[in-house]
């Protein structure tokens, strides 16, 4: 039983992770249908985002120390960080370890200007091309945007470690009455599920709730109309695309201490997006995080030993079979409007 | 001749002078020279652009006549492959059972795959596809390990049965006992050309591949594939049953995937799980939008223009580029280096991707537009034209030319 | 296709040209005046280094790199000539080799079987080269190994782990420096039994694919033989990310010891998560749970950050080792590019010079000759003492170093120490072992191509 509780912790983690990606994708693939091959890429600048910052607490300068020698004899070159030369120790080592945290706020900014920055350069000339051009032009933009990663932080994953306060992991079943020890769960990973809860609902009560999100939903229903009524239906579509990249971002800013971020990560990630989308149902938002969550938690249990002694090889496959089977009951997916790419 | 008007017979011959021309087109530069870094015309490249220029233009037959995206091709190019070793394994290293029941293996695989996924179009038939391939490579890479090898690629053994090959057969791959990998070399001046079996077998292959998807384009049943990718409800409401034609479209190039497999297998008797990989099926897409979709030339040489790309530009590190800029002043020779060295080497991914959006945004039919703008320019006409392909001399007035814009915004309704 | 215009002058121009080039026609059988493959016919002798430079082994690609650019200058005379001055066979005298200069081509494996074998295939078809040396796997080291057996030319390889590389897909034509997964059993056994007792219950997580299986096969193997348990042994796919839902089960099986069998960015990935699980902390049958990662590199190492901290595994080599080859080589390195050599670039390295010196000592650049003048070489001086390159499977016998991550590394290189250098006798088993194809399993005959 706590095997199984623990699995759907892991399912929840890892469908937070799915769901985050998928909502972004969803705003800009199943609703502005512009097959986006880049959205992989943002989710990787955003934790490259978090890198960064740690980067920037940890800048140094040296001072050479001669009673300590380096790999070559020489006198050893000690790193001594602007941080903790400006605020002491104590202040500038707290916000080194929060540095991942504190990622958001430089995530924000900077993931709604890359999505910005995309849209009016580039999506927005290929809202009227064909789905093949699109994805030419996204997928040389994903490829160009990892090779600049590559370039300044190199092929090897870097260590992102969350706060101290928060690296260990938590004797969760007790809070839901298992026995003592019987489900330890990471701190980091319960909270990485907490803030993928809250910013879904925040996407969802933007879009629900404010008059800006209403015209976005027309728009997405029937674009022409919309623009018939005098509505810069443009503009907000320029936002939205925004909003996207920035969801994108923050799910890869917070899932740094869980999967160190390298250059390739968004490529990894991509697929699996696509088909979290689909199997949602395109131009469904609650679809995409559904599937989301769905194939996280189903993958965990194909994990599971007991599953995989049975039918080998199936945690390799799972997802996929998943989303062959739904799409053969469920014609547009879990939730899917009916003519949207379906053409 | 042979069934074709007279424009498609100029255009055919035009592609067999060609094709049986590549050693001299692709070694242009002597030997020796700073250019030669350059020159692609050895044999494996040479095949390698043959046999992806094969695997493109089937994958073009289902993606640009039918407007049907699959992202789970390289699953039927690497069965195919399989099929084909085990063939060099059980039979015979004659290369004509191997790439026979390539094709076969491919096209049965297909059949199975294309029955389930055309039960749905647009994006829903991609992620079935993309679904099938996945599961195929992550099979084939782990539990299906005793059929496939996994990991290290399924190769030929001297301790294999091989039941059709006497004691004194050839060991490698062969066309009745002449060797696939034997070559002759002219050097003329300081240039020289290598003429390789191996090649020019593919290089004829792929040549009556090239005919006969001229030929699908141009019969009544290509007449219905591109129906279908106009308006397949309208086919739907005049009473016709589009499926049949569909799923032939996919198994046809899914047959052509097993052939392009079958001649890897053959060109080099190893089949590894990665060909299988999505990676690889959205490399056959890239080629053939790259090169230009629904025109007949365009996937051949987008898949020549990426296999060049990886392999010669992988191919120049930073002492080429010095010996290259030895006679610039110094500060100047490491900036100019420099700024190379981000696309070449290490970096030959970034001139792919600078490549596909270069490619994208200005050439928006692909690389044969941009053949079609030379020629134009050359004829002194205004390039106004654009999308008129006489880059594959394949006529004006062909409507493949002018893929028709798919709506792209979502519409309610149906 | 479009008609192009021929001016009258331009017509003179191309028939000049034409007559200059048609003057000395000669069409012939490829290789068939030579008696090997692209036998080296000018001043120059070409190599060929084939290593991942791009995907996520890069890094790793990128030093086997410097390394190999390193030997070539050494060879030249170059530089202060490194491990040549330690080496103990003395044939080489930086001339190049056999008085012709080494040039050298790159190109990328792309750590994929069919883009390595392109690579190797440009490299031997298109510029002539000799020899291939280098890449970061074992499954391109397999394919690349059978592509030049069967050119005729002599293939290095770079790092590859897998038991089969000199097992049951072993080459005439093929040498690994590497040490291999048997070996790390072998050496780590002996280490682990002391530190954490005989009365131990392994849990195994392993990737799933070949390298992976040979390197449980060889663990179980070692482990079980100074008397622990194996509670259970877990395929994870390749590339996995989150390894979680593996790591979960591990809790509460009753196991006290995870053996990670992951390499790269899965080994960072895996370890971290498992620490963040609370692994470490834990205390399973009375006894502090461990962390086993048989085969480290350094880039692994620095990607895992603090979580390696006290964790066992083992190295083919390593750049702290106190001899005075290790320190030759780590001076010209460092001197060169500014940090400590890798494992693995020395490996291409030391790989680089006895090929060298092969060729040197056989008189000739044919590959029969090579491999007869490396096959039951032995040799020191090039790092972990004295080596042999046993001529029944083609693996070096050398010692192997356990190491353990480092409590308090000083800079970013240390992060990793060497607990003991096991020495060669005690990881030497038979060519025909069972993990290594048993008696089957055959070099063939070499091959010297055309």
């Amino acid at each position: 039983m706590d095997a199984i509780f623990l699995q759907i912790l892991n399912g929840l983690d890892k469908g937070s992770a799915y769901a985050l990606i998928a909502l972004g994708l969803t705003l800009i693939f199943g609703t502005l249908g512009v097959v986006n091959f880049a959205h992989g890429a943002l989710f990787m600048l955003g934790a490259f985002c978090a890198v960064t910052l740690q980067k920037l607490f940890g800048l140094s300068y040296t001072v050479i120390d001669e009673t300590q020698k380096d790999f070559l004899g020489n006198p050893l070159k000690v790193e001594v960080s602007y941080l903790e030369g400006w605020f002491g120790p104590e202040i500038g080592g707290a916000l080194a370890d929060w540095s991942v945290p504190l990622s958001i706020l430089l995530a924000i900014p900077i993931m709604v200007a890359i999505g910005f920055v995309m849209e009016r350069g580039l999506i927005k000339h290929f809202y009227k091309r064909p789905h093949a051009d699109q994805i030419l032009v996204t997928f040389g933009l994903a490829i160009v945007l990892q090779e600049v990663v590559k370039y300044f932080f190199g092929a090897n994953p870097i260590q992102t470690p969350a706060p101290q306060a928060f690296r260990g992991a938590l004797d969760f079943g007790v809070l839901v009455g298992f026995e003592p020890g019987a489900v330890i769960y990471p701190f980091w990973r319960l909270i990485y599920f907490l803030f993928a809860a809250v910013l879904i609902g925040a996407v969802f009560a933007f879009l629900r709730f404010t008059t800006f999100g209403m015209v976005v939903r027309a728009g997405m229903a029937d674009r022409e109309t919309v623009g018939l009524l005098g509505i810069n239906i443009d503009r907000r579509f320029t936002i939205m695309f925004g909003m996207a990249s920035a969801v994108a971002g923050l799910a890869g800013v917070m899932y740094t201490p869980i999967l160190s971020p390298h250059y390739h990560m968004g490529m990894d990630f991509l697929v699996i997006s696509f088909v979290v989308v689909v199997v949602g149902g395109m131009g469904s938002l609650p679809g995409a995080v559904a599937a989301g969550f769905l194939l996280g938690i189903l993958q965990s249990f194909a994990s599971m030993n007991e599953i995989k002694a049975v039918i080998p090889g199936i945690d390799q496959v799972i997802i996929y079979l998943v989303a062959i089977v739904i799409l053969l009951v469920r014609p547009r997916g879990l939730m899917g409007k009916a003519g949207v790419m379906e053409e | 001749m042979l069934g074709l008007n007279k424009r498609d017979t100029r255009f055919l011959i035009i592609v067999i002078l060609l094709t049986l021309f590549t050693p001299f087109l692709l070694q242009p530069f002597p030997e020796e020279s700073a250019l030669a870094q350059f020159n692609g015309g050895y044999p494996d490249l040479m095949a390698k652009i043959a046999i992806f220029g094969i695997f493109a233009m089937g994958f073009n037959i289902l993606f640009g006549l039918t407007g049907y995206l699959s992202f789970g091709h390289a699953a039927f190019l690497g069965v195919g492959s399989y099929a084909a070793v085990w063939m060099f394994k059980l039979l015979t290293m004659n290369v004509f059972p191997a790439i026979i029941v390539a094709v076969l293996v491919a096209g049965l695989f297909s059949a199975v795959i294309g029955y389930i996924s055309l039960r749905r179009s647009g994006i829903y038939f991609s992620i079935l596809t993309l679904a099938m391939a996945e599961m195929s490579y992550r099979l084939a890479y782990s539990v299906l390990t005793p059929i496939t090898n996994g990991e290290t690629g399924l190769q030929v053994r001297d301790s294999d049965p091989r039941i059709l090959d006497g004691a004194d057969a050839a060991q490698y791959p062969n066309l009745f006992g002449l060797e696939l990998s034997q070559s002759w070399k002219l050097e003329l001046a300081s240039h020289v050309f290598t003429f390789n079996v191996g090649f020019y077998f593919c290089a004829v292959v792929a040549i009556v591949m090239f005919y006969i998807s001229l030929r699908i384009a141009r019969s009544p049943f290509g007449l219905v594939l591109k129906a279908i990718k106009s308006n397949q409800t309208r086919l739907n409401y005049t009473g016709m049953n589009t499926r049949p034609y569909t799923l032939a479209a996919f198994v046809i190039s899914g047959m052509y995937a097993g052939l392009a497999g079958g001649l890897m297998a053959v060109m080099d008797p190893l089949a590894g799980a990665e060909r299988m990989v999505w990676t690889a099926s959205g490399e056959v897409v890239i080629m053939t939008i790259l090169g230009g979709a629904g025109t007949l030339l365009g996937p051949v040489l987008g898949a020549g223009a990426i296999k060049y790309l990886e392999n010669i530009f992988s191919k120049i590190n930073e002492n080429v580029l010095h010996e290259w800029f030895a006679f610039l002043p110094d500060g100047m020779e490491d900036a100019v280096i420099w700024l190379i060295a981000r696309f070449t080497g290490e970096g030959w991914h970034l001139t792919l991707g600078v490549m596909f959006m270069a490619v994208v945004i200005f050439l928006p039919g692909g690389l044969v537009e941009g053949g079609g703008r030379i020629a134009a320019w050359f004829r002194r006409k205004p390039a106004a034209g654009a999308g008129a392909g006489g880059g594959d001399g394949d006529g004006d007035g062909d409507p493949e030319h002018h893929p028709k814009p798919t709506p792209r915004i979502a519409t309610l309704g149906d | 296709m479009t008609s192009s215009k021929f001016t009258r002058r331009g017509l003179l121009k191309t028939g000049a040209a034409a007559g200059v080039t048609l003057a000395t026609p000669q069409l012939l059988l490829a290789g068939s005046h030579a008696g090997f493959t692209n036998a080296p016919t000018g001043s120059t002798v070409t190599l060929g280094f084939n290593v991942p430079q791009t995907g996520p082994y890069s890094e790793e690609g990128l030093d086997e790199l410097r390394a190999q650019e390193l030997a070539v200058e050494h060879l030249n005379g170059i530089g202060d000539g490194g491990m040549l001055n330690t080496f103990s066979s003395k044939a080489l005298d930086g001339t190049g080799i056999l008085g012709k200069k080494v040039e050298f081509v790159t190109g990328d494996t792309q750590t994929k079987s069919d883009a390595a074998r392109a690579s190797a295939k440009s490299m031997i078809e298109k510029d002539k080269v000799v020899m291939i040396n280098g890449g970061s796997s074992s499954g391109v080291a397999i394919a690349v190994q059978g592509l030049c057996q069967e050119a005729g030319i002599i293939f290095m390889a770079g790092l590859t782990h897998s038991n089969d590389t000199t097992g049951k897909d072993r080459k005439a034509n093929g040498f690994r420096h590497f040490f291999n997964a048997y070996m790390s059993g072998a050496a780590l056994a002996p280490v682990l039994k002391n530190a954490y007792g005989t009365d131990r219950r392994a849990y195994h997580l392993t990737a799933d694919y070949t390298w992976g299986w040979t390197q449980e096969e060889s663990l179980k193997a070692s482990t079980e033989a100074i008397g622990w348990e194996t509670v259970k042994t877990v395929r994870t796919p390749v590339g996995a990310g989150d390894f979680s839902s593996y790591i979960a089960p591990v809790l509460n099986s009753g196991a006290d010891v995870l053996i990670l069998n992951h390499y790269g960015g899965d080994m960072i990935n895996s370890l971290t998560q498992a620490v963040q699980f609370g692994l470490r902390d834990k205390v399973v049958n009375g006894k502090n749970f461990e962390i086993v990662v048989p085969l480290y590199s350094e880039l692994m190492a620095a990607g895992a950050g603090e979580n390696i901290k006290g964790v066992f595994g083992s190295m083919n080599w390593n750049w702290q080792l106190p001899d005075e080859g290790t320190r030759a080589f780590v001076k010209s390195f460092g001197e060169k590019y500014g940090r400590p050599p890798s494992n693995s670039a020395q490996t291409c390295y030391v790989q680089t010079l006895l090929y060298a010196d092969a060729v040197t000592r056989a008189g000739s650049f044919n590959p029969c000759a090579v491999v007869e003048a490396l096959e039951g070489f032995e040799f020191d001086g090039l790092g972990n003492g004295p080596t042999l390159y046993r001529a029944e499977d083609h693996q070096c016998f050398k010692d192997v170093l356990v190491m353990k991550g480092a409590e308090n590394p000083t800079n970013q290189y240390d992060t990793l120490e060497i607990v003991e250098v096991t020495p060669r006798a005690q990881v030497e088993y038979a060519p025909n072992h069972p993990m290594f194809g048993g008696d089957e399993a055959s070099l063939g005959s070499c091959n010297a191509g055309a």
